[in-house]
């Protein structure tokens, strides 16, 4: 029988870079295979390829041993292919039903035929093993289930490929586990799924093949019982990478970040943080685990002065800086890696050196009487794109031409170049490839190990249990539990972030 | 946008074209006008040709030709600033018009109110009436802006016929001319008026250094640097510690400022007294000019220049061909359409820019 998908010798270039250069890719029914490799390695482009979102350059595509030109996702979907996206395209105020059925209706009397629906999501929902109400409204739906409602709306598209692009980046590691079982389901279906991550551990959990990019290029391919974690980075990334952070046993002195019952209201208005401690003292990493939307990001902005607190103290080296300014938080001596670097944390149309020193600009060295001082930014900025090796032609390139494990590397030589005595590191390392990521934990460690109190935001649970000293878990606003590093391992933290307590 | 790397990477010389886009796109805008005002100025029945020798001759051809030109472009530089400014911390000046009559009328107050004062001082009071009218008339809308929310494309707009109005009344009751029919006020005194250097204004070299030093200020200023902080990335700008409200306010000041500096140059140099009937459109020509300049201080004196110049020389279409001088709005009207919205930078790079846009979005996540 013909494979499900074949792809042969596909080639697609952008201006100037050669994304997909001669990659070919089968998939056969009922097969999990796994696309693995750093951003920018291709993978995107390659599924956005199958999906008809891009014509290929050269190469050829087959589905059932067919030749197809896919020059739609819509022919892409009449030809069994469905793609589930890293961003959920859902209507928050359908429900659940009214989302699968939004523009392949099936129709009674030439009206939508809701009960029709229903009883279709029901049955779908039952067949896979992806339980979800078909009645209810997606608002009012959490993450995971929502992710359901976009692999049910392909599903009933009649997909028999699966493409599913980043699908645990936002999911608990228990919503994880359970998004690797439904994968097996598919195939146990006769369904072949695309998987695409850049996480090992799922790889490993999931994969029947691995199929690993590089730049663009196929490097190989391999099967999960013939690999390990290491293996899998190694190929990835194309030399041997230390995935375990290395650091001493952290020696901590005292206090810098006392956080005192402090209320901090969300984007909508409601409360984010509900009187919420915690501290945090000079020479150990203290790392927040977490499910996203549970207040990391309040608790980042409250302390750096980007959000207004209700109620409650935060205090930095035993003075209060509840309510200060960013610039007065900063003068304390606090350093601020933002998680979304693009929009808070760089300038894209400025230069590299200017972008060194966004936050210093009126230190005495780079200022003399309100003029700009250029030549000792510019000194400031050689130094720091050597130290932090980050990879420009020169210091007046654009920031935003930079990539993302470039730019992640500007941001971090900026906030840890002048010594800060506390560093708040919110996802340091999300979107960065893996040889960054070590570098930047490196970094961080040492910030760690030259005296800074270190506080440590991360989606990613294994970077959280790996770099920090001790851990602790917010939820819903609150940290439900603080545990020694030693005494942390991801089950009985993942029941934490959940809500469940440890017992 | 395709910028370093990507744009090393194509023809050399296009390559060159994309870096360039700010200043190739708005010569081509103006190319391009010209050429539709040729089509509608031979739908008349004129030799398109002749009708631009004519506006050129009449602007540039003569020393009064010349002179009239550097009068009509010295106000018109400082709205292009004004606009400029604002642009740069991405607020939308539309009230530089009203800016710029508050300046001039109250330039021309200061003009014939104080007395007694030595020459270069009464012009020095009468520049800083304007100036702080014009800043202080803008800044309502930079304090609505930042600390209300108000959006000062709408703010600016109303305080445009606020300030009509306002004048209005002024100049038909309480400092009406008297016996004079025309609502406009007394003359200024001599001591208050800008001289000539030759057929050079003085106004147009005082526009000149401010056009400098406000680039400096931009470009090599913490001040500056606050200031394109706040327009080219808000949320960074937050993060790094600027008071963005505090930039805002500041900066329509600046921008309010400079464009009542515009209005009390043409009271104290031109016209010697403030009546409504002038200074119509300059601060809309200011628009323009900043666009053109792609909001870039030193490049408004040219863009200014142009804008005079055929300020300068229509009127003499009308005398020449009988055609009406207003064909010059079309022409500035079709600039501003070309370069404002980025349609004439997507036809030109259309090819490459399309396919840079789907790498920034697609890939690699």
């Amino acid at each position: 029988m013909a494979p499900l998908l074949e792809v042969k010798n596909v080639s697609k270039s952008f201006p100037g870079v050669l994304a997909n250069d001669n990659i070919s890719l089968t998939v056969n029914a009922g097969e999990v295979v796994a696309l693995l490799g750093e951003n920018g390695a291709g993978k995107s482009t390659l599924v956005k390829m199958i999906y008809g979102l891009y014509p290929p350059d050269s190469g050829e595509i087959f589905i059932n041993g067919n030749k197809v030109e896919l020059t739609s996702p819509k022919a892409a979907i009449d030809l069994g292919v469905g793609m589930v996206h890293q961003h959920f395209q859902l209507v928050p105020v359908f429900s659940v039903a009214q989302n699968v059925a939004l523009g392949a209706e099936k129709k009674r009397y030439g009206l939508y035929d809701s009960q029709q629906a229903e009883e279709d999501v029901a049955a779908l929902s039952q067949k896979y093993g992806l339980a979800v109400d078909p009645a209810v409204k997606i608002e009012d739906l959490p993450v995971g289930t929502q992710q359901r409602v976009e692999i049910l709306k392909v599903l009933y598209r009649d997909a028999k490929l699966l493409i599913l692009d980043e699908p645990t980046a936002v999911l608990t590691p228990q919503e994880t586990d359970e998004l690797l079982e439904v994968m097996r389901g598919f195939a146990k279906q006769g369904v072949g799924v695309i998987f695409i991550t850049h996480k090992l551990r799922e790889v490993l959990a999931v994969a029947d093949r691995v199929v690993v990019l590089r730049n663009g290029k196929q490097v190989g391919e391999t099967k999960p019982s013939e690999t390990d974690q290491a293996g899998l980075a190694k190929m990835m990334v194309g030399r041997s990478v230390v995935l375990d952070v290395k650091k001493e046993l952290a020696k901590p002195k005292e206090e810098v970040l006392r956080i005192e019952k402090i209320v901090v209201k969300d984007d909508r208005n409601l409360i984010g943080l509900n009187e919420l401690s915690l501290s945090v003292k000079a020479g150990e990493i203290v790392g927040i685990a977490g499910v996203e939307g549970n207040g990391q990001r309040e608790l980042v902005q409250a302390i750096t002065g980007l959000r207004k607190i209700e109620a409650g103290k935060v205090y930095i080296n035993n003075v209060d800086a509840t309510d200060s300014s960013p610039y007065q938080v900063h003068k304390m001596g606090v350093a601020h890696v933002p998680e979304d670097r693009e929009r808070d944390g760089l300038v894209a149309s400025y230069s590299i050196a200017d972008n060194l020193v966004l936050n210093r600009f009126t230190e005495a060295e780079f200022s003399k009487r309100g003029v700009r001082q250029v030549e000792p930014i510019k000194k400031l900025a050689r130094f720091l794109v050597e130290k932090f090796a980050v990879k420009t032609p020169s210091i007046e390139t654009n920031a935003g031409a930079l990539s993302g494990g470039n730019k992640q590397k500007l941001v971090i030589a900026r906030e840890l170049a002048w010594g800060p005595k506390l560093l708040v590191a919110a996802q340091p390392t999300r979107g960065v490839d893996v040889g960054s990521i070590e570098f930047i934990h490196n970094q961080i460690v040492q910030a760690r190990d030259n005296g800074a109190a270190v506080l440590l935001v991360s989606a990613e649970l294994d970077e959280v249990l790996g770099l920090a000293d001790r851990v602790a878990v917010i939820y819903a606003g609150k940290i439900v539990a603080e545990l020694d590093a030693a005494a942390a391992d991801r089950n009985k933290v993942g029941r934490l972030m959940a809500g469940g307590d440890t017992n | 946008m395709i910028q370093g790397e990507e744009a090393k990477k194509l023809h050399p010389t296009l390559s060159y074209l994309v870096q360039k886009q700010s200043l190739v796109v708005p010569l081509i805008a103006v190319l391009v006008a010209f050429l539709i005002g040729s089509v509608l100025i031979a739908l008349q029945g004129v030799n398109p040709v002749g009708a631009y020798q004519t506006i050129f001759n009449a602007a540039l051809g003569s020393e009064r030709g010349l002179l009239r030109t550097l009068e009509k472009t010295t106000p018109l530089i400082l709205a292009g600033l004004a606009v400029a400014v604002a642009l740069r911390v991405g607020l939308f000046n539309i009230g530089a018009q009203g800016q710029l009559i508050m300046g001039a009328f109250f330039a021309t107050w200061a003009g014939f109110t104080f007395t007694n004062l030595p020459a270069l001082l009464h012009v020095f009071v009468g520049l800083l009436a304007g100036v702080i009218a014009g800043g202080l008339w803008a800044a309502i809308a930079g304090v609505l802006k930042a600390y209300r929310g108000v959006h000062e494309v709408i703010s600016t707009i109303m305080l445009n016929s606020i300030a009509i109005a306002l004048l209005d009344y002024l100049v038909n009751h309480p400092f009406k001319e008297p016996g004079q029919a025309l609502p406009r006020t007394v003359p200024i005194f001599e001591t208050a008026q800008l001289p000539k250097l030759g057929f050079v204004p003085v106004g147009f070299l005082l526009a000149l250094l401010v056009a400098m030093f406000i680039s400096w200020v931009i470009n090599r200023t913490t001040a500056g640097f606050q200031f394109n902080t706040v327009g080219a990335n808000k949320f960074a700008a937050a993060y790094a510690g600027i008071k963005i409200k505090y930039i805002v306010v500041a900066s329509m000041l600046l921008s309010g400022g400079l464009a009542g500096l515009g209005g009390a140059v043409e009271s104290l140099g031109i016209t010697y007294r403030f009546e409504p009937a002038f200074n119509k459109g300059l601060g809309f020509d200011g628009i323009t000019i900043a666009l053109l300049a792609r909001a870039n201080p030193l490049a408004t004196i040219p863009a200014a220049f142009l804008v005079g110049v055929l300020r300068s020389g229509a009127p003499s279409l009308q005398f020449d061909y009988g055609i009406e001088p207003e064909i010059v709005d079309l022409l500035l009207a079709i600039t501003l359409l070309l370069v404002a919205a980025p349609i004439l930078g997507k036809l030109i790079f259309r090819k490459y820019a399309k396919k840079s846009e789907t790498i920034s979005s697609g890939w690699g996540s």
